[in-house]
């Protein structure tokens, strides 16, 4: 895909939190999806119920979209405050659809540069008498100028609002129709933007990153979730309240977020693929039961979707602030598996991998996504059943009659035979306390020793077996980008651009972050000349951790404003530090 | 609840593990295991089929000493995870024990949410009014002014009234208990682990070591069997023993019958699984 392309365009829609901007910009996702183009949407709303600024985000064109972009090429501004907000992120041939006088008195100001159409939008929707109504004018007018075809948006609206009766759905067809004959009748097309529709053969699922981590749970074989509502991880819980109950699975909502991971590791000492998810601040509160569950050998999937912090934050913004928190929280020395999914599309197969590890090494597994991954719809390309096997049932130890069976046994792995309550002759303690191999309490310091290694062992298995890594770009780089979770596709997007300018820029995302495959990582840090570490946080706080595991000195790009990265500062850092 | 096969016939002996008790000479927690031992020998419980979960005190390392399954966990948070245990095997007898700083300190937020939601669980708590394996300092049931290492001048803290609370919760079964009667402790916590649902066994269980108030002889001097003519069903009537001010009334105070949280779990599953679920694939076409 070349950078600059008017096939694919950036829209953003902004308006009043209430006043349907979230909605709007879905119906235009979905009804670009459904006329066959790719779609990948951002969106911010207020942490407020209602109130406060909204914005959606969506880029559409004709084939896989790797980023939000880096420009606007359409800024729908529903109010004055979007157009402040947002106009300075207008591309040069990008055009302003704002509404008349109606709605704001204090309309933008024209600029000789700028292409501005002026639709009514709260005008036209009082006229219908349907003043709610004003989204769908802007999603009627944004269509026409795009050259959305009428059809799918029909659909999608008929779809959404159905629920709702028929007199709404047909006010919300009206108001989108009245849209399309506004902007026919008063407004000359001045801008070089057009969609055209695909044919219907490559239609692809629209999903969100919390989306794709569900149907991995399922299709991991999940079947135990507690939890605890908090944004933006309460979603997940929803939907697997929804559908784990039609396969005999179990959702409990917990009185707080440490009840939801005791739960978990209960459900899961007794046989049950268990998981619960959360935010940081909810993941906080479990640290002491992630150091349990490393010390008594439990299995557990624990989904951080990280969100800008510390304390509430700003619980509707992203952040790759919890690196270090998933890799340390807890006390002692507590070995876990940290993984970070890269994509919408890889948090399906990063949760299938989270429950396989888990399971197989008996020990918590963090699955760090955030706020940007979990709630960005991209259009995917649909798994092929043959790229995830059905689960297989967990294969628990079975003692023979008169065994002297250990729960704790020392193996080569660190791996243990392990039983759960029910099998006859495998009766044993789950501990939190230093044990023998039996799983008695005993603190002797050659004992102590010896299960401290026992459980690190476990993660050098780990690194042996599983060492996936996303490694993508030049074959011969000069310049190597080091990235972990949701910055994956803005790398890409931003190395598609330089390497049409001629720059060699590679890059390596693991997808485990604990333990890193550090015989893939050490070659690739040495095979070029320097290292960029892009980051959603301020501290660098990966890049801190290569600096010292590695020797290197990455070059770091930070953005901690609540806002995801966009391909511009990765491709302006690519220049700077490139040779000329 | 799953008993042991009809053709071995379980003793006292059956269910001591090998691991021998840590406790002080004359702790009261040896009553409590001892009854513990006598209520599963009555049932002839499966050593298989059981658990036993606590989470952290003096007390809570009781599961060591029964021959059966058990889950030591972390302080506070018996509750959760032995319902983790009981939703994932409903065939399991789940029994929970502790303290009550473990259980009415830290972990005091979890007693009215496993109350609300029933769960078939057993949980005894041990109450000897202090922090033992702390080595002394008030705990939740410490009386005003109890002068410990950490009060040096008195506590300047009611204590809590965890029968009282149980009862308010709505626990489905609570009782009160005298770790020094081995007997009706035994025949309580038989009760307890009869009845469907969630049980709650608060048991004066003194520490002779740390608590020089609340002694065999002060708790011995305030037991008193709960009056025959009391109707457990009644609960302004079982309130009403629980506050008695002068009394530690023992025996079963209150008990409500309803469906457990597996009953209701299981059949919102049959409701729900009475179609096919939908395969992965079909997931993602939905969103096609």
């Amino acid at each position: 895909m070349s950078y600059r392309d008017f096939r694919y365009v950036t829209v953003r829609i902004g308006g009043e939190g209430g006043e349907g901007v979230i909605s709007a910009g879905e119906i235009l996702a979905l009804a670009a999806a459904h006329a066959g183009l790719d779609v990948y949407t951002f969106r911010t709303y207020p942490a407020e119920i209602k109130g406060g600024h909204a914005m959606y985000q969506l880029r559409v064109g004709p084939d896989t979209i790797l980023s939000q972009g880096d420009y606007l090429d359409v800024l729908v501004a529903m109010n004055r405050e979007a157009f402040d907000r947002d106009h300075q992120d207008l591309d040069r041939y990008g055009f302003l659809l704002y509404d008349g006088k109606d709605g704001d008195k204090d309309l933008p100001p024209a600029t000789p540069e700028r292409i501005d159409y002026l639709v009514p939008m709260t005008e036209l929707a009082r006229k219908i008498g349907s003043p709610q109504s004003k989204n769908l004018i802007a999603v009627g007018a944004t269509a026409a100028l795009l050259n959305l075809p009428l059809e799918p948006i029909k659909e999608v609206v008929a779809h959404k609002f159905g629920r709702k009766g028929d007199k709404v759905v047909g006010k919300n067809l009206e108001a989108l129709q009245v849209a399309i004959d506004y902007v026919r009748d008063n407004i000359k097309k001045r801008d070089i933007y057009k969609l055209t529709a695909q044919p219907s053969q490559r239609h692809k699922p629209v999903m969100s990153g919390n989306e794709c981590l569900s149907v991995g749970a399922l299709a991991a074989g999940c079947d135990f979730y507690a939890g605890y509502p908090i944004t933006p991880a309460s979603d997940i819980m929803e939907w697997l309240a929804r559908e784990l109950p039609l396969r005999k699975g179990v959702v409990v909502q917990t009185e707080d977020e440490i009840a939801a991971l005791a739960m978990v590791l209960g459900a899961s000492y007794a046989g049950k693929k268990a998981m619960t998810a959360t935010s940081g601040p909810g993941f906080s509160l479990m640290a002491e039961l992630i150091g349990l569950a490393s010390m008594a050998e439990i299995p557990a999937v624990i989904a951080d979707i990280q969100r800008s912090g510390p304390s509430t934050g700003m619980p509707t913004k992203t952040e790759q602030g919890d690196l270090y928190t998933a890799l340390y929280a807890s006390h002692g020395e507590s070995p876990r598996i940290v993984i970070a999914p890269t994509t919408v599309r890889d948090c399906f197969f990063q949760a299938i991998n989270a429950f396989k590890l888990a399971q197989k090494f008996q020990m918590p597994v963090i699955l760090l996504s955030d706020t940007n991954l979990a709630h960005r719809k991209e259009s995917i390309d649909k798994p092929a059943e043959s790229e995830y096997e059905t689960p297989s049932p967990n294969g628990f130890y079975a003692p023979q009659p008169g065994e002297h069976y250990q729960r704790y046994r020392i193996t080569d792995t660190g791996v243990s035979p392990r039983t759960v309550p029910g099998i006859k002759h495998g009766r044993q303690m789950a501990t939190g306390i230093e044990h023998t191999e039996d799983g008695l309490p005993n603190y002797e310091p050659p004992n102590r020793a010896r299960m401290v290694r026992k459980r690190f062992e476990k993660l050098a298995a780990v690194e042996r077996e599983f060492h996936e890594f996303d490694q993508f770009g030049h074959p011969q780089p000069d310049v190597g980008i080091v990235g972990w979770g949701s910055t994956q596709g803005v790398v890409r997007h931003a190395m598609a651009r330089a390497a049409d300018h001629g720059y060699r820029v590679a890059a390596f995302y693991p997808k485990l972050l604990n333990p890193l495959p550090s015989e893939a990582l050490r070659t690739f840090v040495r095979s070029v000349r320097r290292i960029i570490v892009p980051e959603v946080n301020y501290q660098g706080q990966f890049a801190n951790i290569l600096a010292a595991r590695f020797g290197v000195d990455p070059i770091r790009i930070n953005r901690y404003d609540g806002r995801p990265l966009v391909p511009k500062q990765i491709y302006d850092t690519i220049l700077e530090v490139s040779q000329p | 609840m799953s008993t042991a096969g009809a053709t071995m016939v379980m003793t006292v002996t059956d269910y001591k593990s090998s691991a021998k008790p840590i406790w002080c000479p004359g702790c009261g927690d040896f009553g409590v295991l001892n009854g513990i031992y006598r209520a599963m020998t009555s049932l002839q419980l499966d050593p298989d089929q059981t658990v036993i979960v606590s989470g952290i005190g003096c007390s809570s390392r009781l599961p060591y000493f029964i021959k059966s399954y058990g889950f030591h966990s972390v302080h506070g948070r018996a509750l959760p995870v032995a319902t983790g245990v009981k939703l994932a095997n409903p065939e399991l007898t789940v029994v929970v024990v502790g303290g009550d700083g473990d259980g009415f300190s830290i972990g005091g937020g979890h007693i009215p949410h496993t109350a609300a939601e029933n769960v078939d669980l057993t949980y005894i708590v041990m109450d000897n009014a202090i922090y033992g394996l702390t080595k002394g300092q008030p705990s939740p049931t410490s009386p005003l002014n109890f002068v410990t290492n950490a009060s040096p001048y008195g506590l300047q803290k009611d204590p809590l009234n965890p029968v009282a609370m149980a009862i308010t919760y709505g626990t489905s079964f609570v009782a009160s208990g005298y770790s020094a009667q081995a007997k009706e402790l035994g025949e309580l916590i038989l009760r307890g682990m009869k009845h469907r649902g969630f049980s709650l066994i608060n048991v004066q269980s003194p520490c002779p070591t740390f608590n020089h108030d609340i002694t065999y002889d002060t708790v011995g001097e305030r037991v008193k069997p709960v009056p025959p003519e009391h109707d457990p069903t009644d609960r302004i009537a079982a309130l009403r023993l629980a506050f008695d001010s002068q009394h530690v009334y023992t025996g079963v105070l209150y008990t409500n019958d309803r469906p457990t949280f597996e009953d209701k779990v299981r059949a919102l599953n049959e409701r729900a699984s009475a179609r096919p679920a939908p395969t992965i694939d079909a997931y993602f076409e939905r969103y096609v």
